[in-house]
């Protein structure tokens, strides 16, 4: 199958297998797909074996940081006398990333059996699924796979007849991006502003309701099953490339692009084929200028060297950009980056929850000064002001939403410089590109 | 930070006598009891805060001062409380809107594919004269909205609870004429 498109065949969908097909929304259709024999299976192992398994497959988070699942599992102190929680992460609010929203509409059971697995692994009898307020559908389909699988038995009191206790809830988030940081995620969930925690303590030990607490993205705990069900040298096979990043990864494609939509390919893959023969090139008479690979806030790289990366988490950080959660956003030569860019900051400040002062005058200036050029009314002298807030804003607040507002825009001038000088050269206001 | 919709321009000024609130969870009504269920999830009632304000904004289509109060003393927190939570999501309205909500997404990956010109659609078909505004019939409301997750379907229109993927401003007649 595949969503929209059906899958290419080139990738390998492991996750995405079943998007676009109805029927494996069910439980009976989740199970006729081999749907909860890993949770089965699971249930019968020691929890440290599953944690052991993890890190064994090589999996990274997938909601942005990468960092090792197993490795975050482990910090949960079984048998510590208190209650724990896992967090599933579905507040994708990621500007270009669009991968758990089509995990959830389609396979849903497979992010329920994940979210089972999980706890059970982490000591944890309930587990909350946050998913943003806008996805009604996700939440609709996910209330009903719930339901399913609670009449079922499969969780509840007496998870699949194991006498284990796992509870899956979800938790309807109300319109805020900086949820998706995952202290202000535990904020929200607790019934309170969405404002980010000073870390430490980190969640594992001081975490949901002061308790220890896992969270993990959507994609993450849905690839988990699989993990179990092929084995974790299945998974960790799952790389063309550097040895630290394995299995397959679902990247979300917009933008200027012919072919947008959600692709599946293993670790390593060569972004140029993937942009050009998955994703069908840019559009009719036009080319690709830059790209923002990993969700809007991680550094902007030109077409140039995209097609040099390898895709995994070491191949985009060798062009000074990271994988992030796999949002690929692309910009064609019609494109005006200032425009871009300016629109982007202003999303930022938007988000600013307002907490740390270097974030909520830092983004809001950075987007004034962005807007004031983009309508010819900028000087060479708002360019190293810009770079004078970035710095402000990089490493000197409680999340990192600062940073990410910083670095498109830093990366988007130090690439795209010609075209910010050309407007405050000319003194004229522009909706499209500009001469470089 | 809450920038919802602001406080309709053509409303009729505010009188002072009132009706009294009708409260939401009523003991022994299927809300009172929906929330007493959704509350056993969770180790702190507090933490119902979030799905109450949805039970108040499902029936009432908005959240009033008064609403705001009648949850806090379901919950055991202060009005101001529950304002200071009201005030920080986008999605709770603190004002009445008109009987569709839209919002188009504007942000980067919507704003390639021509986002602004759907924005400029519907405020001409609606009627609406600004963003954030009420048609004077009561029927329509039109944001901006910040990224709404569905990228790679530029441009998205969420319409109360529905998504409608990949509009262009040649749609927006018929998306609008459809809407019940």
């Amino acid at each position: 199958m595949g969503y929209p498109h059906k899958s290419h065949p080139r990738e390998t969908p492991v996750l995405s297998k079943h998007f676009g097909d109805p029927a494996a929304r069910t439980l009976d259709g989740w199970k006729a797909r081999g749907g909860y024999k890993a949770l089965q299976q699971a249930l019968a192992m020691e929890p440290t074996a599953i944690v052991d398994a993890v890190k064994a497959s090589g999996l990274r988070g997938r909601g942005g940081a990468g960092f090792p699942t197993g490795l975050k599992w482990s910090f949960m102190k079984i048998g510590d006398g208190k209650p724990h929680y896992l967090c599933c992460n579905a507040d994708e609010s990621e500007p270009g990333t669009f991968k758990d929203r089509e995990i959830m509409r389609w396979t849903p059971h497979a992010l329920i059996e994940g979210c089972a697995i999980g706890a059970y692994a982490i000591g944890a009898e309930t587990a909350y699924i946050y998913v943003r307020g806008e996805f009604i559908e996700p939440i609709k389909r996910l209330e009903d796979a719930l339901a399913e699988a609670r009449a079922a038995g499969i969780i509840g009191d007496n998870a699949m007849g194991s006498g284990k206790k796992i509870d899956v809830w979800v938790h309807r988030g109300a319109g805020a991006y900086i949820c998706g940081e995952e202290t202000a995620l535990m904020n929200s969930l607790e019934g309170k502003r969405g404002n980010p925690r000073i870390k430490p303590p980190f969640p594992a030990v001081n975490g949901l309701f002061g308790q220890p607490t896992t969270i993990n993205n959507v994609e993450t705990l849905a690839a988990i099953p699989h993990i179990l069900n092929n084995g974790a040298e299945w998974y960790k096979a799952m790389c063309l490339s550097s040895p630290k990043s394995n299995g397959s990864k679902l990247y979300s494609v917009c933008g200027n692009v012919s072919r947008p939509g959600n692709y599946e390919v293993v670790m390593g893959f060569s972004f140029k084929e993937f942009l050009y023969d998955l994703c069908g090139g840019p559009l009719p008479g036009r080319k690709f200028k830059a790209l923002i690979p990993g969700g809007s806030s991680v550094p902007v790289i030109t077409s140039e060297e995209a097609d040099t990366v390898k895709m995994d988490y070491e191949g985009f950080m060798e062009v000074g950009t990271m994988l992030g959660s796999g949002g690929v956003i692309i910009f064609d030569d019609a494109q005006s980056m200032p425009r871009q860019l300016a629109r982007l900051a202003r999303f930022y400040a938007h988000e600013s929850c307002a907490q740390c002062t270097q974030c909520r005058e830092g983004t809001a200036w950075m987007t004034k000064i962005l807007e004031r050029i983009v309508a010819g009314q900028g000087t060479y002298e708002d360019l190293d002001t810009i770079f004078d807030l970035a710095e402000n804003m990089t490493g000197k607040t409680i999340c990192v939403l600062s940073d990410s507002c910083a670095a498109p825009v830093t990366s988007g001038i130090n690439k795209f410089r010609g075209e910010f000088e050309a407007l405050i050269k000319g003194k004229r206001s522009s909706t499209v590109a500009v001469g470089v | 930070m809450s920038h919802g919709p602001s406080a309709p321009a053509h409303a009729a000024p505010a009188h002072h006598d009132h009706a009294p609130y009708a409260p939401v969870f009523t003991p022994g009504s299927a809300r009172s009891n929906e929330l007493a269920d959704l509350i056993t999830r969770y180790p702190d009632q507090r933490a119902a805060l979030l799905p109450a304000l949805w039970m108040v904004q499902e029936d009432r289509g908005w959240i009033s001062d008064d609403a705001m109060r009648e949850v806090g003393d379901q919950l055991g927190c202060t009005a101001a409380y529950v304002k200071g939570v009201v005030t920080f999501y986008t999605m709770y309205h603190q004002h009445p809107v008109g009987q569709h909500f839209i919002q188009v997404c504007t942000t980067s990956p919507c704003l390639c594919a021509g986002a602004d010109d759907v924005v400029k659609a519907f405020l001409e078909h609606t009627g609406c004269k600004e963003l954030g505004l009420t048609s004077p019939d009561g029927k329509y409301t039109v944001i901006e909205v910040e990224c709404l997750g569905a990228c790679g379907f530029a441009t998205p229109v969420q319409i109360n609870d529905e998504y409608v993927e990949s509009v262009s401003p040649a749609r927006v007649p018929e998306i609008l004429a459809n809407l019940k």
